[in-house]
């Protein structure tokens, strides 16, 4: 469980979050969601330790990340896994080499050893055969994958991922959020992701944190969500009269006004 | 941001490079690659240019020297003493400052805005000291290593030159060459040769390393090092001259 207590951060002298507390769950998928701008990056990158928060405490199973030396906190990332909007995959290297990399720097394993592991991760992504690939060579989904992949090499016990569908299409968007899920829950890994998604919300949002404007406006499952009484919040997840519209029947089917998916399907469709 | 911050900013990053490495192996890797792209890389650029600048310094020096009281081979120790002086070093380190400078800064810089090095920060590696140091140590051996051979195609050149055009035989320009010939001046050579390789990583490698925002940032950085690495070569190579000769 990574756990947050108020924590404040600014960048010349304007204040891009303010006092966020939460606890992140083992084994379940935590999203950040929020508009562009409302701190989730920021937030993610202080979670990381890539930038250190002005004020506040981020523990790690009890591990306080937020006092640790320089060489505790490169110790701590070695259990951390981190999934970059823009794959963030080393452009020289294949996607092979690409998850070796980890691999060759911190185990000692044989090379035999070291090139099962790497298999096994491709086969678990799905991404048999782009081994000998460049990530030129390869698409945005696939960069994604072998982004999950490199970040799952050295079995992190936390996974972040920020923005992992940004520029994918609905499809694709879908696989790489059933495959983190999967991920999430074979290997009990506590995941953090940052999205405005809201498929993603819907699809493996088992915690939900909603900011705006560098605040935590709301907290919750992706059950609660729907009833969230938070008008930010619903002005985000229900931008468009679509979703306003599936929002309602929603919540006529679960007030037991209509029990007939084909009644919902029909009303759809009108 | 003034001198002073980003100053304190190179030293800090100087000072970050200096960790024990995560794993030795990988980062030797690392340091033979650089090896390999910033001085095997750079060998035909610095090849020709030697070549000619030795060649024109025997065309021109002849050119100047009309009076006949004065022995041809002097035009070879003038060639000599000018090219292991200031050629070799100086104009072959401004060279790679644009060839070299450009491309740390510029790898770098798409390191930094493509999240690459945040992808090593995340592994827990220390990305100055794995991205940085071995550029740094690269150059420090292969420079020198390159000016050296400057030395000695700029020379050759002036040799071939004056033997194709008949303003100098061969045999005059040998022996030119070894007429007042002080050692020291190859140990200058090499210790400008040395500072200057500092420069044309560290500064570059500062520039790329802090980029923030997008591609037309990249390409500014890229330009800044150059520009930068260029004036503190040349400053440098004053203040060297002026405190070693």
């Amino acid at each position: 469980m990574i756990s947050i207590k108020d924590i404040q951060k600014g960048f010349s002298g304007k204040s891009v979050i303010e006092g966020v507390s939460s606890e992140f769950e083992t084994g379940k998928c935590n999203l950040i969601i929020g508009s562009s701008g409302s701190g989730k990056t920021v937030l993610m990158k202080c979670l990381v330790g890539l930038i250190t928060p002005d004020s506040g405490e981020i523990a790690y199973d009890g591990e306080n990340f937020s006092i640790m030396s320089n060489d505790q906190k490169k110790i701590m990332r070695r259990k951390i896994g981190m999934l970059f909007q823009g794959s963030a995959l080393f452009d020289s290297m294949t996607v092979e080499k690409n998850i070796f990399f980890p691999l060759d720097m911190f185990s000692n394993a044989t090379k035999a050893e070291k090139q099962k592991r790497v298999d096994e991760v491709l086969d678990r992504v799905n991404l048999n055969g782009a081994n000998k690939k460049f990530p030129a060579e390869i698409s945005g989904g696939m960069k994604k994958r072998v982004g999950i992949a490199r970040a799952i090499v050295l079995n992190p016990k936390y996974l972040f991922c920020d923005e992992p569908n940004s520029g994918l299409d609905p499809q694709t968007s879908l696989v790489i959020d059933k495959l983190i899920k999967e991920i999430t829950t074979d290997f009990n890994i506590t995941t953090v992701i940052n999205t405005h998604d809201m498929n993603s919300v819907m699809e493996i949002g088992d915690r939900i944190m909603y900011m705006y404007q560098g605040k935590k406006e709301w907290e919750g499952t992706n059950k609660e969500i729907i009833f969230s009484k938070s008008e930010k919040l619903n002005s985000f997840i229900f931008a468009s009269e679509f979703l306003k519209d599936a929002k309602d029947m929603r919540m006529l089917e679960l007030s037991g006004k209509i029990d007939d998916k084909r009644d919902m399907d029909e009303m759809l469709r009108s | 941001m003034n001198i002073f911050t980003r100053l304190g900013e190179f030293l800090l990053m100087l000072k970050g490079m200096f960790t024990k490495p995560e794993n030795w192996r990988i980062y030797w890797k690392e340091l033979m690659h650089q090896c390999v792209e910033l001085g095997i890389g750079s060998l035909g650029i610095v090849s020709i240019i030697s070549l000619f600048i030795g060649a024109v310094s025997t065309l021109q020096t002849s050119y100047q020297f009309v009076s006949p009281i004065i022995s041809k081979s002097v035009i070879a120790q003038i060639v000599r003493d000018s090219v292991i002086l200031e050629f070799a070093p100086t104009i072959t380190s401004i060279v790679l400052a644009g060839v070299v400078g450009s491309k740390v800064s510029s790898e770098l810089g798409n390191m930094r805005v493509s999240e690459q090095i945040d992808a090593l920060e995340i592994m827990g590696i220390n990305t100055k000291a794995y991205l940085i140091l071995p550029k740094i140590l690269a150059a420090l051996i292969m420079i020198p290593l390159l000016v050296i051979i400057a030395m000695v195609l700029g020379i050759w050149g002036g040799r071939l030159i004056g033997d194709i055009t008949n303003i100098l035989p061969h045999e005059i320009y040998d022996k030119g060459l070894f007429e007042s010939f002080v050692p020291y001046n190859v140990t200058f050579a090499l210790t400008k040769a040395y500072t200057f390789a500092f420069i044309i990583t560290a500064i570059p490698a500062y520039y790329g390393y802090n980029v923030k925002g997008g591609a037309l940032e990249i390409g500014r950085a890229s330009t800044t090092a150059v520009v930068t690495s260029c004036i503190m070569i040349l400053l440098a190579d004053y203040i060297l001259a002026a405190v070693l000769l």
